[in-house]
């Protein structure tokens, strides 16, 4: 065995798992915020996110996801990691993000973000159906900034098919 | 009843379907998502392969040889399915590209031109979204209201809320034989009844039911019925509808072009008899010739043979599923009443990281909103996995899953 639970360690590390069963970034978060909420039409996966920003930083992130171990543990990720950032970092990290999903190895050069955490869902580029479902909080965390930029406070509901869309 | 029914040889059985001897992950195959499609036997494979070695040609209109070969075959196809429908006239069947098609064509062609803003169609909660979603654009382009049927906690129809939501204002009921998520087999000839006794038409989705138990087309007491050649051994492409000719005969053709046609002008055009008038342009001919391979290998095994094997392994996995705990497993609890096909849902994984366990053990199970969101909104779970059976699937197949499912819960647990 195999080969198959070589494969499955690699999916659910014991950093995902721990993300999982502790979800971060549930609590409520102060006003005023911009709010979005993603769903992945073909699992029925879904993520609330709620993002405050001050000036081009990201204050505070909080995020509801119903789903799979995936997409729970990379929204939770992302709410650890984000608050302090500013939005080109959080752009730059991004970037990054999908490149190791993508199976990207990266030009080790030392400028690379530091992925923290999210290093440990590099395991799902062998499972390329489950790629959407890591990027799912990213996909959803890109319009409550845009909805943010635009002035829009109230929650817009969008579907994210694209497991990567620009 | 007296008639013995014959067991399945599944060792046979398997050995007729060349991608169950496949390894995935270096596992055994062990397919279990036999309510999405079906895989195939080298009967069909070989079918469709002498089709286009030998008498491939465009059907209906030529002379030649293979023309009339080819026509012969096509036709030959929907004679045979008119006998394994309970011998209903060919003619009533129309081949389409599968059962969404089937059901956009009763939209368009039989439902529409009868009905009118205050008019009802009436479907139920556990629809697949095929017989949805045509009826949601139907009532936008008419003004017609859709009504659904609730469902009980143990997953059947509300047959008292039915009699109370069918009315003389339903002008139809468009309903699944048997469900692709809870398995529940409804009771057609009853509901047919009622339906019939308020002048509603009565659309049956079959297909699900079809490929896993004997259907009689007309005992059902229908006037539609739509089902898949892909789910039931044969190739992906062919779908058919079944409708009482007379209903047919007044259709109005969702697409015209050639071969529906008697004859043509630069501006006005006739129609060609059933069931060609609401075949436009070339058909799957050579999937169709497949799908009749497909018929004579689940006569050959016998559709009540094949139900009593499902009957048996669906009782047999509702009982160790159920002796889980913190399981919820959805659908009757009695194997009769249902077909091969049980969804369940535990707290603490989600169905797509049990999917992706039990494929790094070969296991191909179904995980998700199984095209029935509104049912899973009912069931107020995002997303349930789902195993479904056939008749090549045994215990063992069974024993793997709880096995694989077993190994997942302790691994999140």
């Amino acid at each position: 065995m195999d080969r198959s639970f070589g494969q499955l360690d690699d999916l659910y590390r014991e950093v995902v798992l721990d993300h999982y069963r502790s979800p971060r970034g549930r609590d409520p978060i102060s006003e005023p915020a911009c709010r979005h909420e993603g769903v992945n039409p073909l699992c029925g996966d879904e993520v609330e996110l709620a993002v405050r920003l001050e000036e081009d930083r990201i204050a505070d992130v909080q995020l509801r996801t119903r789903g799979c171990a995936i997409s729970v543990a990379s929204g939770s990720m992302l709410a650890e990691m984000l608050p302090g950032m500013t939005l080109d970092e959080v752009g730059r990290l991004g970037d990054r993000f999908r490149e190791i999903l993508h199976g990207s190895n990266g030009d080790g050069t030392d400028d690379e973000e530091d992925l923290g955490d999210l290093e440990a869902l590099r395991g799902v580029s062998q499972f390329p159906v489950r790629i959407k479902c890591a990027l799912l909080p990213w996909v959803t965390l890109r319009e409550a900034i845009r909805a943010c930029k635009e002035g829009l406070r109230s929650p817009e509901r969008a579907t994210s098919t694209e497991e990567d869309s620009p | 009843m007296s008639v013995s029914i014959e067991r399945l040889d599944v060792r046979r059985i398997r050995s007729d379907f060349p991608i169950l001897g496949r390894e995935v992950h270096g596992h055994a195959l062990r397919y279990l998502d036999n309510a999405a499609t079906t895989q195939k036997p080298r009967a069909v494979l070989d079918a469709l392969r002498d089709y286009y070695e030998r008498h491939n040609s465009n059907v209906h209109r030529g002379v030649h040889t293979l023309a009339q070969e080819a026509t012969e075959a096509y036709e030959g196809v929907r004679t045979r399915l008119g006998r394994f429908l309970g011998g209903v006239e060919p003619r009533g069947i129309v081949f389409t590209r599968n059962t969404t098609e089937a059901i956009n064509l009763v939209a368009r062609s039989i439902v529409e031109p009868r009905i009118g803003s205050g008019d009802e169609i009436l479907l139920t909660e556990m629809e697949h979204h095929s017989n949805l979603v045509p009826w949601i654009q139907l009532a936008k382009r008419t003004g017609a209201r859709l009504r659904h049927v609730p469902i009980t906690e143990d997953g059947r129809l509300d047959l008292d809320a039915f009699d109370d939501l069918l009315t003389d204002r339903t002008k139809l009921v468009a309903f699944a034989h048997a469900s692709n998520v809870l398995g529940t087999i409804n009771p057609v000839e009853r509901i047919a009844e009622r339906a019939r006794a308020k002048g509603a038409l009565t659309l049956l989705d079959a297909a699900q039911s079809i490929p896993h138990m004997p259907v009689d087309a007309r005992e059902l007491g229908v006037d539609l019925l739509a089902a898949s050649a892909h789910k039931m051994l044969g190739p992906t492409g062919v779908g058919f509808l079944w409708g009482r000719p007379e209903l047919l005969e007044e259709a109005e053709p969702m697409l015209g072009g050639g071969e529906m046609i008697l004859e043509v002008h630069l501006d006005r055009a006739t129609w060609a008899d059933l069931p060609q008038k609401l075949e436009a342009g070339t058909p799957n001919v050579g999937d169709v010739v497949a799908f009749g391979a497909a018929l004579n290998y689940l006569e050959a095994a016998g559709l009540a043979a094949i139900r009593a094997h499902e009957v048996e392994l669906t009782g047999y996995a509702l009982e160790r599923l159920r002796s889980l705990e913190n399981l919820r497993v959805y659908g009757p609890e009695d194997p009769e009443h249902r077909s091969g096909v049980i969804s369940f849902y535990d707290e603490t994984i989600h169905p797509h990281d049990l999917a992706t366990m039990l494929d790094l053990r070969g296991i191909a199970i179904r995980a998700g909103h199984h095209c029935a969101q509104p049912l899973m909104r009912r069931l107020g779970v995002p997303a349930t996995s789902r195993a479904s059976f056939y008749l090549y699937n045994e215990r063992a197949d069974v024993d793997a899953l709880v096995e694989g499912l077993e190994e997942a819960r302790s691994y999140f647990g």
